[in-house]
């Protein structure tokens, strides 16, 4: 009952600010809303057993990907009215394809049965709060172990993301006068320095 | 209740109206590419709950795993699709999807 209310809460707010994220004027609220989105489905998946995604959900959207929209978006300075214009034209089209999916979507998911063997293939068996192994222990358990290659590769993509991040924005600005050290240690004592014998009562 | 006894079939109702929310977004606001990339962001989450409701239903880790996985390709997607977009605002002084056409493609 309790469980009951809680997702309908949830699922709730999940659909009415996803709805807000694709359709307010400001981008910025957009943002704000996709904070909201994530806010809640990370409730859903509290409800589900998975703290770790859950927490992982905050952390890495709330508090990376949304601050990084909400960076560029107030970055730019775009006037974002002038993108919105015409788009109306585009709804019944999108309403079309939206209403197809859905409908296919739906159908699929609410005749939805697991295959009788489908228990024989668990890869990973896990029982909610079984022995007092909580969510996160059961995921490091196998995530170091049976997918440690993946792991890998995804903080190699990661890296990959980080460098290619860096070189597309990076630039050198024309005017800004920095620190060679390089040149400095190159310099030598006698590019610049001359040393001039001079007599006393000429002047050089 | 029937009503509020939640099973695996809400949770994938609730995924597919919010990856449909998600790919209308895109033609919605198919100018402004700081908005479609949110709406890709919102099509992830959508897989996510997929995921993890499968997974809590059979009693399966793997899903949340995967989750985690993708939740780090999302990530570094949004990092270099948001860099991508400063650096053609910087060459071009707009982002209306538009203009990105200097390739003819």
């Amino acid at each position: 009952m309790l469980t009951g209310l809680a997702f309908y809460l949830f699922a709730a707010v999940v659909l009415v600010s996803a709805i807000a994220v694709i359709t307010a004027r400001n981008p910025v609220h957009s943002v704000l809303f996709l904070i909201l989105t994530f806010f809640n489905a990370a409730g859903l998946f509290i409800l589900l057993g998975a703290e770790f995604i859950a927490m992982i959900l905050v952390i890495v959207y709330v508090g990376a990907v949304a601050v990084l929209f909400l960076f560029v978006v107030m970055m730019l300075d775009i006037s974002f009215s002038d993108l919105r214009k015409g788009a109306m034209q585009y709804v019944p089209m999108g309403l079309i394809i939206g209403g197809i999916l859905l409908a296919e979507l739906i159908a699929v998911f609410s005749a939805w049965k697991f295959a009788p063997n489908a228990a024989d293939n668990i890869a990973v068996p896990f029982v909610q709060s079984a022995e007092g192994i909580t969510n996160t222990e059961a995921i490091g358990r196998v995530l170091y172990t049976d997918y440690v290659f993946a792991f890998q590769v995804s903080g190699l993509i990661l890296l990959v993301a980080m460098i290619g991040a860096i070189v597309l924005t990076h630039r050198t600005r024309p005017g800004v006068r920095k620190q060679k050290v390089a040149d400095q240690q190159a310099r030598k004592k006698s590019d610049v320095l001359e040393i001039k014998k001079v007599t006393s009562g000429t002047g050089v | 209740m029937e009503f509020f006894d939640i099973g695996l079939s809400h949770y994938l109702t609730l995924a597919a109206m919010l990856f449909t929310l998600g790919v209308f977004g895109i033609f919605l606001n198919r100018k402004n590419v700081i908005i479609i990339l949110m709406c890709i962001e919102l099509m992830l989450l959508a897989v996510n709950i997929n995921f993890v409701a499968f997974s809590a239903h059979l009693g399966d880790l793997t899903g949340q795993v995967f989750t985690l996985f993708i939740l780090t390709v999302a990530a570094a997607e949004a990092a270099i699709g948001l860099a991508i977009l400063v650096v053609f605002f910087r060459n071009k002084g707009s982002i209306a999807v538009e203009d990105i056409s200097s390739m003819k493609g």
